[in-house]
């Protein structure tokens, strides 16, 4: 289930790549082996980003003829899928079902046939005590978890990264302000360009959000047209986005992986075609990722070579175990030459 | 759940001892049909209009139902008249037709046929009035809905900024409403609302004048038939509730033409300021659908189990609380606008309360069977079909109300299954329970009984293979308002739109129905419903007498709830 994949690489390698990057961090050998590999590629003289990740079937985007919410990803999104499959689903079950039942009874029990006198009641204060409190005291084990759950996902930890979500008709465009506030435009592809990338159709765009595994993400939304609603059901996240006003949410991912969502507020026309992918990637991609966009991580100086990478993400960010950048990875402007550079000189490390 | 000294046989012997009298006295074609002030001829011209109306807005979920059978566009291009399916212009028709369907069903069939229809026709009869206290005033409530109408189905042939219509969705959300859509369309539909708005609130003061002033001797707020007390619950929310709108769309027309910014932030406004004042009166407005229909429910479970209404009491005040927690709660639809932690989690508790009370009706229904002698004539079919569907729609509001959970569901089409449970399973087959419930009343013959029954069947077959799989599409996150989806979601589309088709088959059943009973009914009786069948109504010929009670009916002091 948690295997990522890269695509853009021949079928043989793939099962490899899949286990490399799982235990990129754990096997630095086996990343520089992989480096290798990835050697030529890393002489180009612009940044290389990382490659894509292809969708998992089943995780991140709909499943065909599914009667359940999509699987999270996102510890948040575990607390709530539990509260929704365990205690909301079974108590709406067997509340439609008793009433179902009942309603049977009486059909059969109290037909003309059955009962030709029917009685004058029309009082009996017990059970109208009874049925006025019993859904009071089911309604209060709904709502302690329920405002738990809003306390949580209120409760947005220490961010390790912010993203600022802006949308447009008809696109979605990702600021990174910690990362020298390079902006990438993200645009739906064609019916084609999803096939050819082996991406759901309506789902795939050209420029994916991408955020590091395992680092609170907080995502901060507005618009500068009308209202749009940034959703990605893998992660239980809806957060509108609003012109003039700025929305915070967070959430934090594990697994490095592509998690697609989609406009959630008619926002015009194509209200229909302005797709999420939320690429996860390993901090080590991330930083990679964000060198190829012209940004730099937190502290990280770009100008000086070997500059000391201070944070454990930094280093880890510029581990060289890079794969090949995928055929339509290009960089929205490119980077400077001296970057790749400086990434090179620092060793890979565990994180 | 009445007694009263008025008979039927009373006002018989004044018609047959003179065909001049008063009582019968109706005026020519024009004058009383164009020119009404007779409650139940009002009653009978919103009921058309609603009818009219729901073609409408029937044929629109059916124009939706077939593009979305199918991955990618199939149709919107050509009824768009351009070529490619990916066009702007065949998109923006998408949004026409949501917001259409929307809006009429909402304002221009459902509250025209429960209020204006049935509770025109009914509540001063109910009550032993003669007719409502402003009839004049009750005529241009109804002819106010002409021109609204005609305004919103006219928005579609001038702009609304990508092409001709309003393709806001049917809470005309600024600023998609505002600086979104440039162009004639969307001024329509607001001033569409308007009117209809005006209309509403008129009818309103006139039920609440009427409930107030022209009961019968004897008949107490306490003794009012259940149908009664919803009509007054509706008329005060309705009354309380649209003047927000008003001014909330007034807001609207003003940042569109006349430079004001009340909701957009580049001049000091605020864009949820409007869904704020939107669904202030937006969540009144879906108790203002449901109410008549339970109180409708309440009569026809009455008569059919030949049994008093269980708890009477706790009935009426139910919906009364159900009106009052029903303005308390609005935010519960704008979870995802950023609300503050403390707001998300009143709404979550205080939109839970609204459940008690729903539950109480519920109960109260079904002990109101307990111990009954039923009968499945085809209005206690349909009362039974609303009170389980109403429950089915009743416990995924309770998911949804829980702010964390709605994070996932929000604007996708688990929240259109919940809706339409309400309404397209909860409201509409009420209305469809009162219309075989009083068809005899006000037509004076009797409808079909088997294809009122297959009507029955057919409909609920189709409605529940049309809405519930879109439970399924909102679990897997299905956003709504979108004409193409990926592929995934096509298994339960495909479903859902045969689902359409054999509910469509039920409603040419319906059709069927009406046309053979109005031409080739049996002449009904005055009561064809027995013993059980207790309100005033009943008490009159079928159909009524054009003005009855000339001598008001007196209420007898009895003890029974």
């Amino acid at each position: 289930m948690r295997q990522p994949c890269v695509h853009g690489v021949n079928g043989g390698e793939m099962k490899t790549l899949k286990t490399l990057l799982l235990t990129l961090a754990a096997m630095p050998a086996a990343a520089m082996a992989q480096d290798a590999a990835a050697g030529s590629a890393a002489a180009a003289p612009a940044a290389p980003a990382p490659q894509l990740y292809a969708p998992t079937p089943g995780i991140g985007q709909p499943i065909p003829g599914s009667t359940g919410i999509q699987p999270q990803v996102t510890e948040l999104g575990k607390q709530a899928l539990w509260m929704h499959d365990a205690l909301l689903m079974p108590i709406i079950t067997a509340i439609s079902v008793f009433v179902l039942l009942l309603l049977l009874w009486v059909m059969f029990r109290y037909r003309k046939g059955a009962n030709p006198v029917p009685s004058r009641t029309s009082h009996n204060t017990l059970i109208e005590v009874i049925w006025t409190l019993v859904p009071v005291l089911i309604l209060l084990v709904i709502a302690v978890p329920s405002i738990k759950l809003i306390a949580a996902q209120y409760d947005t930890p220490k961010a390790d990264l912010t993203v600022k979500v802006i949308g447009h008709q008809w696109y979605w465009s990702y600021q990174y302000p910690d990362n020298g506030d390079f902006e990438i435009v993200s645009n739906i592809l064609s019916d084609e360009e999803d096939k050819k990338r082996g991406e759901p159709r309506l789902l795939g765009v050209d420029e994916r959000m991408v955020v590091p595994a395992g680092k609170v993400i907080k995502v901060l939304t507005t618009s500068d047209d009308v209202i749009h609603s940034f959703a990605v059901p893998a992660f239980w996240t809806k957060i509108d986005a609003v012109p003039g006003r700025v929305n915070e949410t967070w959430f934090k991912v594990d697994r490095p992986g592509v998690y697609y969502g989609q406009c959630s507020e008619l926002c015009g026309a194509k209200h229909g075609f302005m797709p999420i992918a939320v690429e996860v990637v390993t901090p080590a991609q991330f930083a990679q990722w964000v060198a190829s966009k012209g940004g730099t991580m937190p502290g990280a100086k770009p100008a000086e070579p070997a500059a000391a990478a201070p944070a454990a993400s930094s280093a880890a960010a510029a581990s060289p175990a890079v794969p090949a950048p995928a055929a339509d990875g290009t960089a929205e402007k490119p980077a400077t030459t001296s970057q790749p550079a400086t990434q090179n000189t620092t060793p890979p490390a565990q994180n | 759940m009445t007694d009263t000294t008025a008979t039927a046989a009373h006002f018989q012997a004044h018609e047959e001892h003179g065909h001049h009298h008063d009582a019968d006295h109706k005026p020519g074609f024009f004058a009383r049909w164009f020119m009404s002030t007779n409650h139940k001829d009002i009653g009978t011209l919103y009921l058309i209009f609603a009818i009219c109306a729901g073609i409408i807005g029937g044929t629109i979920s059916g124009m939706m139902r077939i593009e979305l059978a199918h991955p990618g566009i199939q149709y919107l291009n050509h009824w768009a008249g351009v070529v490619s399916p990916t066009d702007p212009a065949a998109l923006h028709l998408w949004n026409v037709l949501i917001t259409a369907h929307g809006l009429i069903m909402v304002f221009f069939m459902v509250m025209p046929a429960m209020i204006g229809g049935f509770g025109n026709w009914f509540v001063p009869i109910m009550i032993g009035a003669p007719d409502m206290a402003f009839p004049r005033m009750n005529n241009i409530s109804f002819w106010l809905l002409i021109p609204a109408f005609a305004l919103l189905l006219g928005s579609t042939f001038v702009s609304g900024g990508t092409a001709n219509g309003a393709g806001t969705g049917w809470t005309v959300y600024a600023p998609l409403s505002t600086s979104g859509s440039a162009g004639p369309a969307v001024d329509m539909a607001i001033l569409s609302l308007h009117l209809a708005g005006a209309s509403s609130i008129l009818g309103a003061i006139n039920f609440i004048t009427t409930i107030f002033n022209m009961r019968a001797p004897g008949m107490t707020l306490h003794k009012m038939p259940l149908f009664v007390w919803s009509v007054l619950v509706t008329a005060f929310l309705l009354l309380l509730a649209l003047p927000v709108l008003a001014a909330a769309i007034t807001m609207l027309l003003t940042d569109r033409n006349f430079g004001t910014t009340f909701y957009d932030a580049a001049g000091g406004g605020n864009p949820i300021l409007y869904q704020h004042l939107f669904w202030f009166f937006g969540h009144p407005e879906v108790y203002i659908m449901i109410l008549p229909g339970f109180g409708m429910i309440s009569q026809i479970v009455s008569t059919f189990s030949r049994k008093p209404v269980f708890g009477y009491l706790g009935m009426a005040y139910a919906m009364v609380a159900i009106g009052v927690v029903g303005f308390v709660v609005w935010a519960h639809h704008m979870y995802t606008t950023g609300l503050s932690v403390d707001t998300k989690m009143y709404f979550t508790a205080a939109t839970m309360v609204i459940a008690v009370p729903t539950g109480i009706k519920i109960f109260s229904w079904i002990a109101t069977m307990w111990g009954g002698s039923l009968t499945f004539k085809t209005p206690m079919v349909w009362a039974l079909g609303f009170i389980f569907m109403f429950t089915v729609g009743g416990v995924t509001g309770v998911v949804l109300s829980n702010g964390g959970i709605d994070n996932y569901m929000q604007d996708t089409y688990y929240v259109v299954a919940h809706f339409h449970y309400v309404l397209s399973l909860g409201a509409v087959f009420s209305l469809f329970a009162g219309f075989y419930y009083w068809f005899p009343k006000m037509s004076g013959k009797m409808y079909n009984e088997f294809l009122g029954q297959l009507h029955f069947w057919v409909f609920f077959i189709g409605v529940n293979m049309l809405f519930f799989p879109m439970h399924f599409l909102g679990l897997d996150g299905m956003p709504r308002r979108y004409p193409d989806y990926p592929d995934a979601y096509e298994h339960w589309n495909a479903f859902a739109s045969h689902g359409y088709e054999v509910m469509a088959a039920g409603m040419a059943i319906f059709f069927v129905n009406l046309v053979w009973s109005l031409l080739a009914g049996k002449k009904a009786p005055d009561n064809p419903w027995g013993e059980g069948a207790t309100t005033l109504e009943w008490t009159l010929s079928s159909p009524p007498p054009y003005h009855q009670f000339e001598t008001l009916p007196v209420i007898a002091d009895d003890h029974r709830h």
